[in-house]
């Protein structure tokens, strides 16, 4: 493994493989417009999207328009937004006005939601261009993309792999140069697997810093939206744009949103980095652990102090999110019906037939499984030995971090055991496709925010994420301590050839 | 921990999931699977513990109870797979003579 193993290109002067802040400093120095910056991204969509297939919509005219807007706004004198003009993609469970979502599942068919999620509210009214709504793991179940009813997302690196999952189709489109950055949901890793095994920066905030409200629901007491971009400044650009209370979502926090890119350049020395013991297991791929480990001592040279730590019940996180997540999800899922929108069976004499067959119609495999187990664990007699038992252990992994955050101000892991796998490789088994999520389920459970940054790329040229886990409300100290190590090495700059 | 058949059946009920009978099967197999791993929480004495449901602290957030516009009956009725006029159209709820 090593800087010059040839595979990624650094960042050249095609405008499809610009960061946003890239793309905002060369339209600012009218080295070139919005809306060339869109005519390359559809292009390049044109060119690399029938492999990679990170899209099931795409927007062109409503992108094209905001460009051009903000182009006009910018020729009048205008001082915009950085981030107005610029091309994003959206994953398909947050909702967009007049513009189908779907959740990657034939339930949702044929639903165009009558509103915006808050945050595409939010960039929408900084000027940004949404590109498309990306392809995902049906309601955000899975970690490989694969459980789309839509298509198979492939990994831009090598398309013979999966992109990683849920948000697969988001990390694939910013990975292949067809949008500059994504919005995803993570639950339980949804946003910073993909993002490792596609070489970007994911980040998944506190429980709470963003408003979830059209956000289509998966496990309510775990979903958060954020970003994935090519850079920790593009990361920090984005959190700032959705970040805040909202009175639309009674759970998003009433706590201040501070400068973040402000904070990027906040010096580092001294911060005291946690390794926790339990993240550095037999089964791990061997190029993953010594990037990481590479990764530690790089901070190590910059005047961080590193210690090992402990969080003892990490190896009871899998079970305890599979119970708490399922169930909620068997919740939340209730509401598809075949009454008011999207899929309805033909064949349905009576309304309980009705129910029953639009959902076993509608749904795929892996989300019947899930309501079915979260089903399980919530009716009469085995409540109390699933629900309530995963609930107290979810105390007790909160109380881990506690006790963590004490004595460090950041967490450093491996994001995944393993870099992307083969598509098709863990799809006949659900177990060991959870297992996959090991690192990241955590992080769900306590609320806690974390980061996801390239650290490596193994010998195969497949990207390894490093992930850094931080104290509630603190995506200050997270960024700026990814910021830091971004500029001592050149991951973030490798760019995948898409074959 | 193994789950029988009628087991299956019995959640698919709760689920309103009409399921096959390969599927019952399936979902058995992989949902005893699954179960026998989460038996690993028995490993942990949680009599003390108190559950957590939600991460934030937070209590009962109120507002001012304050007329707004809705979206209006089009939008709500506009994804609806069968209507009649402003109403969503299902089938027979009760019976003939029931």
């Amino acid at each position: 493994m090593s800087k010059e193993s040839g595979m990624g290109k650094p960042t050249g002067q095609a405008l499809h493989e610009l960061t946003l802040h890239e793309m905002h400093d060369g339209i600012t120095r009218r080295a070139f417009s919005a809306a060339e910056v869109m005519r390359a991204i559809y292009d390049r969509i044109a060119a690399v999207e029938p492999k990679v297939r990170a899209y099931v919509t795409l927007t062109r005219e409503r992108a094209e328009a905001a460009a051009a807007r903000a182009d006009r706004e910018r020729q009048a004198g205008a001082t915009l937004p950085p981030l107005a003009g610029l091309p994003i993609a959206i994953k398909d469970n947050l909702c967009t006005k007049g513009v189908a979502t779907t959740c990657a599942s034939k339930i949702l068919t044929g639903f165009v939601p009558p509103y915006n999620a808050t945050v595409v509210d939010r960039l929408e009214r900084l000027g940004m261009a949404m590109v498309g709504k990306t392809n995902m793991d049906e309601f955000a179940m899975g970690s490989s993309t694969e459980n789309s009813s839509v298509t198979v997302t492939k990994n831009p690196w090598d398309t013979t792999r999966i992109p990683g999952g849920s948000s697969g189709g988001s990390a694939a489109a910013v990975a292949a140069g067809c949008a500059a950055a994504a919005l995803g949901s993570d639950t339980g890793g949804s946003i910073r697997q993909p993002a490792a095994l596609c070489g970007l920066v994911g980040l998944k905030p506190t429980y709470g810093r963003v408003s979830r409200y059209g956000l289509i629901a998966f496990a309510s007491s775990l979903d958060q939206i954020g970003p994935l971009t090519k850079d920790v400044t593009d990361s920090a650009l984005l959190l700032q744009a959705i970040a805040g209370l909202d009175r639309r979502d009674s759970t998003s926090a009433s706590v201040d949103v501070p400068d973040y890119r402000a904070a990027l350049r906040q010096p580092v020395a001294g911060l005291r980095l946690g390794v926790p013991k339990e993240y550095f297991v037999e089964g791990m791929d061997p190029e993953v652990e010594q990037a990481v480990r590479e990764a530690i001592r790089v901070y190590e040279k910059m005047g961080l102090t590193v210690k090992e730590i402990s969080l003892p019940h990490t190896r009871y996180a899998v079970a305890t999110y599979y119970l708490v997540a399922t169930a909620e999800a068997s919740s939340n899922l209730a509401r598809y019906d075949g009454v008011k929108y999207g899929y309805r069976t033909a064949r349905a004499s009576t309304l309980a037939e009705l129910y029953a067959r639009s959902r076993a119609e509608g749904f795929g495999p892996e989300v019947k499984r899930r309501i079915m187990l979260g089903t399980y664990a919530l009716s009469a007699g085995y409540y109390n030995a699933y629900y309530q038992k995963a609930q107290q252990v979810r105390t007790l992994l909160r109380r881990d971090f506690d006790a963590a955050f004490a004595d460090v101000d950041v967490i450093v892991t491996p994001t995944t055991p393993t870099p992307a796998f083969r598509i098709g490789e863990k799809a006949d088994d659900p177990l060991q496709m959870y297992l996959s999520d090991i690192f990241t389920i955590s992080v769900n459970l306590a609320g806690i925010p974390a980061l996801s940054m390239p650290c490596g790329l193994t010998r195969a040229g497949l990207p390894v994420g490093l992930q850094l886990l931080g104290k509630p409300f603190d995506e200050s100290t997270l960024l700026r301590t990814a910021y830091a190590y971004e500029q001592e090495t050149e991951w973030h700059k490798k760019r995948a050839v898409v074959k | 921990m193994a789950l029988s058949q009628d087991d299956v059946r019995h959640v698919a009920t709760l689920a309103r999931l009409a399921l096959d009978d390969a599927e019952t099967a399936r979902f058995g197999r992989q949902l005893s699977r699954i179960l026998d791993y989460i038996q690993t929480l028995n490993e942990l004495d949680t009599s003390q513990i108190e559950p957590t449901a939600h991460v934030v602290p937070m209590a009962n957030v109120w507002r001012d109870d304050e007329v707004e516009p809705s979206p209006g009956r089009e939008a709500v009725l506009g994804n609806a797979p069968d209507r009649t006029d402003e109403f969503f159209r299902v089938p027979k709820i009760i019976a003939e003579g029931g």
